[in-house]
């Protein structure tokens, strides 16, 4: 038994050790702040008030998790059969075109609680979709999913452009962009939501997509640990002999996982798409595919923790926009390098302490 | 007679967590001798000797070596005090040679050409002091097992060992190939060398050491002379009550054929064919063993029956019906259990709580769910009847599967098979890793379900365990059945025929 597979309490490791790491993330970035000669105490003070200081702030935050919670979940889905999922960036843009092609049709017609239903689905299915090409290769020929969804990623964003550039654009308008949806094709901002806490939301766009993620981490939990398919999901991702021998079926397991998965981030449109913008536009996942990445890792692929960990990141999203704002010496770059550290202390190097944890527990667990 | 110690343990304490692996070891290792160390798995053997080799650390105590005190913090220093390691699996590399398997990490520089020279001339060296004869060009994967063994020998040789120690080295050999290695270690022992033996096979112990120290739950229980001993005395020092080392069995009534393996060929997944052309029945109500060293077909052909692995050829008959196409689901659906040969490869979800492990295979049953949901009260209140009923311990279907000792685990696997009353149960290495108690219920209960009428495979590199329990022994060699003999064959014979040479 090696030091780093013991086992340790779990308000250690889920509790101790994400502080840790995220500690280690901010005073690194102090450090920076620093260096560049700011404050990193007002650096900090602003990112915390950018985030969470008003209405507005709070707003911007939940929007911007309510996207990561949707990533998360894809990433985390996969996770639990097994595959490494890096193609929820891809998966989100094509569930923009399921999402926007329901409410161009529809928005002219019914209002948006009747459309909402058929975006989901929309969105999901395009999601879905863009992800069982990579799946059955993994199923079936065995090629490296996390090679295939990379390459799905820049296919999907190639056949956005052309789709948008010359298929859905409106005539005589240069943005590559669908028309605005009419109220429709929109969903509704949570202002009542807000107003439960006695704070405005102003101009932030969070809205009802908030909550379709939540019922999506309910489901999520539910799939995972109480269905048999989340069971034979689990069996697959902790032991692929394992599974071979309770007769898991391979092939049907790793393509229903992804679809799945796909579906997941594919939902994650429905939030800028819908929720914001109301038309569809070039990039507008920007990046959250892969922040779903970090969240995942960073939420140890649960429901729950992927809820906080989405929480975290819209602060470091919307916090970082308020600071390079509101601090003319950092620059939007230094709050990517920010976000870059704490994606790489949080999850990538989420296990960095642990030896070193394990240690200090044993040490002074013994009776 | 009282010769100088090579090494001396004094005191070594390690715990991992609130496991104490490792209580107040005192050991004397007398020079020019064969030291046997058994114990049962988890008695702490292993940990006692990573931590002679620099694997672990220990928490307190001393290790001397020649009478003085030494510092072991890595490998690298338990080889400068002249201590080698002969791992159980080898760490070798295929497809180097054998010369460079032994200079590696001893390689004297950037350049290789030096060493090279060196290392044939030592090897010879080698070769003509102990008999340790093996082609330097030869590469590894072309040499026997048995003579893999020998380069990892040479290894520690090369690297200046004077104690040499080997763990549970005998698994992969033929008999034939163990007496060779036996013969080999008589002669660096003749030579003045140390030699320490990990093993569980107390026939070992007796045939080849001088003396022999025993070890249970992490203390060193006692020492004796191998002349002053027996294995019955020993054995119950491993347990520390007295065991029973046969099975008690009347004969077997053989009724109908359940299962019928007709001209079955299997390739692995290098699409090499690991099992050639096998026919055999096995019949209601008998046990059928199949013998034979590890890696001769034995895995492969028990994966095709278990619906694993597809047969390249042949037929499979369950009760007459063919069956080579069916998965592992469906025959569990037609009455076929299966305990795996590897249970933390197949046999269990080691991350899975104990519960969810006790229904592996049986998720789908319509007791243990409803729709698409898991029944989880209904799997629980299962998994703590077979719990009381095979005394796994901890009693806690809610701990994590990793967290039970290898006994415990097997019975889980074991547990889970035998009560889904199949009428057809292929066994794999029922007993490897597990202690001896729990060895005694698990042959009991396989000979129960044998009076119960039902048809038995069984495969295990344990020639006690085959005769002790089979009716009848088929032995395989390179993928063959090379032939059938009665239970009370005599031993040499059935070595005979696990090494190829037919009776």
């Amino acid at each position: 038994m090696s030091t780093a597979s013991l086992p340790l309490p779990n308000w250690i490791s889920y509790g101790l050790m994400p502080i840790l790491n995220l500690s280690v993330a901010f005073l690194i970035s102090g450090l920076l702040v620093w260096l560049i000669g700011e404050s990193p105490i007002d650096a900090l003070v602003l990112l915390l008030q950018g985030a969470l200081g008003n209405g507005e702030g709070i707003g911007f935050t939940l929007f911007y998790a309510t996207s990561f919670i949707f990533t998360g979940l894809s990433v985390a889905v996969a996770y639990h059969a097994g595959l490494f999922n890096i193609g929820s960036e891809g998966q989100a843009y094509l569930g923009g075109l399921g999402c926007a092609l329901v409410a161009l049709a529809l928005d002219h017609y019914v209002p948006w609680y009747v459309t909402a239903p058929f975006a989901v689905v929309g969105s999901a299915i395009f999601g879905a979709a863009w992800a069982f090409i990579p799946a059955w290769l993994q199923a079936k020929r065995g090629s490296h999913i996390v090679i295939t969804t990379i390459m799905f990623n820049f296919i999907g964003a190639a056949l956005m452009v052309y789709l948008l550039v010359n298929v859905l654009i409106v005539p005589r308008v240069m943005a590559p962009e669908t028309r605005t949806f009419l109220g429709g094709g929109r969903l509704p901002k949570l202002d009542w939501l807000m107003a439960m806490f006695g704070l405005k939301l102003g101009p932030a766009p969070f809205n009802v997509s908030f909550l379709i993620a939540l019922v999506m981490c309910f489901l999520v939990w539910l799939l995972i640990w109480r269905t048999r398919l989340g069971y034979e999901m689990r069996t697959l991702g902790f032991s692929p002999s394992a599974a071979a021998y309770a007769g898991v079926p391979y092939a049907r397991t790793v393509i229903i996982a992804m679809l799945i998965s796909g579906a997941l981030a594919g939902m994650m449109a429905l939030n800028p798409v819908m929720g914001s913008a109301a038309r569809l536009q070039v990039e507008f996942v920007g990046g959250a595919g892969f922040v779903g990445i970090a969240v995942a890792l960073m939420g140890r692929s649960h429901p729950f923790g992927i809820l906080l960990a989405s929480l975290l990141f819209g602060i470091l999203y919307q916090g970082g926009n308020a600071l390079s704002f509101d601090m003319p010496g950092i620059s939007h770059e230094m709050v990517l390098v920010i976000q870059g550290l704490v994606i790489l202390f949080a999850g990538a190097l989420e296990s960095m302490f642990r030896p070193a944890l394990v240690r200090i527990h044993q040490r002074l667990a013994r009776p | 007679m009282s010769r100088d110690p090579a090494l001396e343990l004094v005191g070594i304490d390690k715990t991992f967590g609130a496991v104490q692996a490792n209580s107040d070891i005192h050991l004397t290792v007398e020079r020019g001798t064969i030291h046997g160390i058994v114990g049962e798995n988890g008695a702490g053997k292993s940990t006692l000797m990573s931590i002679i080799y620099g694997f672990y650390h220990a928490d307190s105590g001393q290790i001397r070596v020649n009478g003085k005190a030494v510092a072991i913090r890595d490998s690298q220093a338990a080889i400068a005090a002249g201590i080698g390691m002969v791992h159980q699996h080898f760490m070798l590399v295929d497809n180097f040679t054998v010369l460079e398997n032994i200079m590696l990490g001893a390689e004297g520089g950037a350049l290789l050409a030096k060493g090279i020279a060196s290392a044939r001339a030592e090897l010879l060296r080698l070769e003509n002091a102990y008999g340790l004869k093996v082609d330097p060009d030869a590469l590894i994967e072309q040499l026997p097992v048995g003579l893999q063994q020998r380069v990892e020998i040479l290894k520690a040789m090369y690297r200046g060992a004077e104690i040499l120690i080997l763990d549970e080295p005998t698994g992969v050999l033929t008999p034939a190939e163990a007496d060779h290695l036996f013969r080999i270690l008589e002669v660096l022992r003749d030579q003045g060398k140390t030699v320490i033996l990990i093993t569980h096979k107390l026939r070992e112990i007796m045939a080849i050491t001088d003396t022999v120290s025993v070890m249970r739950r992490g203390k060193m229980v006692a020492t004796r002379k191998t002349s002053e001993t027996t294995v019955e005395e020993l054995a119950e020092l491993m347990v520390g009550r007295r065991v029973l080392l046969r099975v008690h069995k009347g004969d077997a009534k053989p009724g109908d054929v359940v299962l019928s393996v007709r001209n079955v060929s299997v390739k692995d997944n290098r699409r090499v064919t690991m099992v050639d052309n096998v026919s055999f029945d096995v019949r209601a109500g008998e046990i059928v063993g199949i013998a034979g060293v590890a890696g001769n077909g034995q895995s492969e052909l028990l994966e095709a029956i278990a619906g694993i692995r597809k047969p390249s050829s042949g037929d499979m008959l369950l009760n007459g019906r063919t069956v080579d196409q069916a998965d592992p689901a469906a025959l569990r659906d037609m009455g076929v259990a299966h305990i795996p040969e590897d249970r933390h490869h197949m046999g269990l979800v080691l991350k899975f709580e104990e519960y969810e492990n006790a229904v592996l295979g049986y998720h789908r049953k319509a007791a243990y769910g409803r729709g698409p949901l898991l029944d989880r009260k209904a799997i629980r209140r299962d998994a703590m009847e077979k719990i009381e009923k095979y005394d796994i311990r901890p009693p806690n279907p809610r701990l994590q599967t990793a967290g039970f000792s290898g006994g415990n685990q097997q019975k889980i696997v074991v547990a889970r098979e035998i009560e889904r009353d199949p009428t057809m149960l292929i066994i794999g290495q029922p007993t490897r890793g597990v202690d001896i108690g729990a060895i005694e219920l698990i042959h009991r209960r396989i000979v129960e379900m044998r009076d119960a009428g039902k048809a038995i495979l069984l495969v295990s590199v344990e020639l006690d365990e085959i005769r002790a329990l089979a009716d009848r022994i088929l032995v395989m060699f390179a993928g063959r059945v090379v032939g059938e003999t009665a239970r009370d064959a005599d031993e040499q014979s059935l070595g005979l025929m696990m090494a190829g040479i037919s009776a």
